[in-house]
């Protein structure tokens, strides 16, 4: 087992020096430091505000090793990013780390009710509707899940905010407080469009998972000895469909730290979300690609999670 | 004392294009304590959903339409959803053909066993744990207190299906269905399994409905057989005279084509044809576009039963008419 893991982290560790090389292709030779610049201050600047721009932030230095194996870009960014150390805001000097202690709070407050809001009504739900398979109930659970799923969350996010937020004035429409008195007037909305966006596919896909395991012979033996109906979904379906089901929760749980894009810039919620979209709206380059990073590294973690998680409930897993 | 079992016109149907399509009909039979019974016929004639109907376990859309079932005096078709929940695996049970996939996977072997003592009597758990390991010895399992623990997918085949069989003995049920218990296993595992199952039926008086599509199985561990075609019993008696002396020209062609009784060097005998699938049973004799005897109206007319001495039963037109010695 921990020989499997420490191998998974060393491919992990491969894919992350991979994605760095990636994203110093992306963000220092497709889009050069002399592209940054002109993007932050102006087409139309002259070659010495330019320069100047580029001084301030640490951009005026070749970019590859052959050009100056001291001092050059390539090695700075594996460096810093290797040793989080993410540097300044490219926008306005800011640390980016406090920018993302910043975050981590109010992102935090809003995916992981949604998480855990998401798994403790969709998995139930999805067993519901197996257990009524190709009766109405389930197929009028279908329908809806594809209705759901089909709608933008955009509109669940605009629709939400005028029904709820203005003409019911249950929840404001948009905004954040930090004091946990208020937080949940803040967040209730955002969270309810979240689960609205999300349970359809979520409903969908487990209840595919479970129906598949009710056809399964180990059920039929479960039943020729005297399980009842609910015995057999409880005990015998349930534990073996929770294998896929685990999978598909546990790779979610590092993109909480992500925050949600969508939600959080249309509802106001200054989490990392929000941090991220800011960058890209203001030309702040580091802080994007400290973001992107971040995200990579906690794709890999989520990769190794799944796994091992897998090895934990199904026994059949050997792990060489 | 009546019989353990009767079974009169058990009827079993599937929808297909908006009719329901009989895969078993009008099937009867009665089995008498302590007697192994056997129910032969090749794939698709309606021997598992036969057996399937006595648990009442018919996957939908399947369902029993007509005829009864009693067990014991009590009709098991009238029993509620929780009384018949009580009656599986406790008064009947059943053991499959799949034995690699018939266990759960994520579950030890020895509490799935545990779980069928403690859903019908009221033991601790150490008890039926005790209890569990005892019948793992006695079905043959080595080192039983290690494989109490052990998953499915760590044990063999034919352990498996050993595993199987004392989940069924582990409630002392009544009447154990052996559904095609060794189609699965390897040849030598197969006679294993099947002296396991001889034995336990002379040492402990097993009623046993025995499912195979095997003469050679039948031969040796049945009292008395019934043969299946296209969902009908075609002919029902004892062993020994329905193997020496079939009647029926479906019985005769599957004798002719048990290898073992085959003289060697001649090529064995075949069946002509399948079975059809039941949208295109003849309303007849089933048998009729495929019997070598058949009559001109043998596809038109259900045949009327023909019984000769001790139970020898047969359903053929032919053998009726006095065409077939």
């Amino acid at each position: 087992m921990l020989a499997y893991v420490l191998r998974r982290l060393l491919y992990g560790v491969v894919t992350v020096l991979g994605v760095l090389l990636f994203l110093f292709i992306l963000f220092f030779s497709v889009a050069s430091p002399d592209n940054m610049a002109r993007r932050a201050v102006g087409e139309k600047a002259s070659p010495k505000v330019i320069e100047n721009w580029k001084k301030e932030h640490g951009y005026d230095r070749p970019l590859w090793p052959w050009q100056d194996p001291k001092s050059n870009l390539l090695f700075d960014h594996f460096r810093k990013a290797l040793t989080f150390e993410f540097g300044k805001s490219d926008a306005d000097s800011a640390p980016i780390v406090e920018r993302l202690k910043a975050g981590a709070g109010p992102s935090l407050t809003l995916t992981v009710p949604l998480f855990v809001l998401g798994v403790l009504i969709g998995v139930p739900l999805s067993l519901f509707v197996a257990f009524f398979r190709n009766t109405y109930i389930d197929r009028m659970g279908l329908v809806l899940c594809v209705v759901a799923m089909s709608v933008s969350i955009l509109l669940y996010i605009v629709g939400a905010q005028f029904l709820i937020g203005k003409l019911l004035k249950w929840f404001p429409i948009s905004g954040f407080d930090r004091s946990i008195a208020v937080i949940a007037r803040f967040v209730a909305m955002p969270i309810v469009v979240g689960l609205a966006a999300e349970l359809g596919a979520e409903i969908r896909l487990y209840r595919t998972v479970f129906v598949e395991e009710t056809s399964r012979d180990y059920v039929r033996t479960a039943r020729a000895k005297g399980c009842g109906e609910a015995r057999v979904m409880g005990r015998h379906v349930l534990r073996n469909a929770l294998i896929p089901v685990l999978t598909n929760v546990v790779i979610q749980i590092p993109f909480l730290f992500t925050g949600a894009l969508l939600l959080e810039s249309f509802f106001g919620i200054p989490g990392l979300g929000s941090v991220t979209v800011d960058a890209i709206q203001g030309n702040d380059f580091s802080t994007l690609r400290t973001m992107v990073y971040i995200g990579a590294l906690l794709f890999v973690v989520a990769q190794i999670l799944t796994d091992v998680s897998y090895a934990l409930v199904d026994p059949r897993v050997r792990l060489e | 004392m009546p019989p353990l079992l009767t079974v009169s016109d058990l009827t079993t149907t599937f929808p297909s294009d908006g009719r329901r399509v009989p895969v078993v009909d009008h099937v009867s039979f009665t089995i008498e304590r302590g007697e192994v019974f056997a129910l032969v016929g090749e794939s698709g004639c309606g021997k598992s959903m036969s057996a399937l109907s006595l648990l009442r376990l018919v996957p939908k859309p399947g369902r029993i339409d007509a005829g009864s079932i009693v067990l014991e005096g009590r009709d098991v078709l009238a029993l509620s959803v929780n009384e018949m929940r009580a009656v599986r695996g406790f008064d009947i049970a059943m053991i499959f053909q799949e034995p690699m996939t018939s266990l759960n996977p994520v579950v030890p072997c020895g509490a799935q066993v545990v779980e069928a003592i403690r859903l019908h009597e009221k033991v601790t758990k150490a008890a039926a744990r005790e209890r569990t390991v005892a019948l793992f010895k006695r079905v043959g399992i080595p080192d039983p207190e290690q494989r109490f623990d052990a998953y499915p997918h760590q044990l063999s085949g034919g352990l498996k299906q050993r595993v199987m069989i004392a989940m069924a003995l582990s409630t002392h049920p009544k009447l154990l269905i052996a559904d095609e218990p060794t189609t699965a296993l390897d040849v030598t595992i197969q006679a294993q399994i099947l002296e396991l199952l001889r034995d336990l039926r002379r040492d402990l008086g097993m009623t046993i409905i025995l499912i195979t599509h095997d003469l050679g199985v039948v031969s040796e561990l049945a009292d008395r057989v019934a043969v299946m075609y296209a969902g009908r019993i075609v002919e029902t008696g004892r062993t020994r005279d329905v193997i020496d002396a079939p009647l029926h020209p479906y019985t005769r062609g599957l004798v002719r084509s048990i290898p073992a009784r085959a003289p060697r060097g001649v090529r064995l005998h075949e069946i002509a044809g399948v079975v059809p699938p039941p949208t295109e049973w003849p309303d007849g004799c089933r048998f009729a576009n495929r019997c070598p005897a058949v009559l001109a109206y043998c596809a038109e007319r259900v045949p009327p039963v023909e019984t000769r001495e001790r139970d020898h039963q047969v359903w053929c037109h032919a053998v009726t008419a006095g065409l077939l010695p």
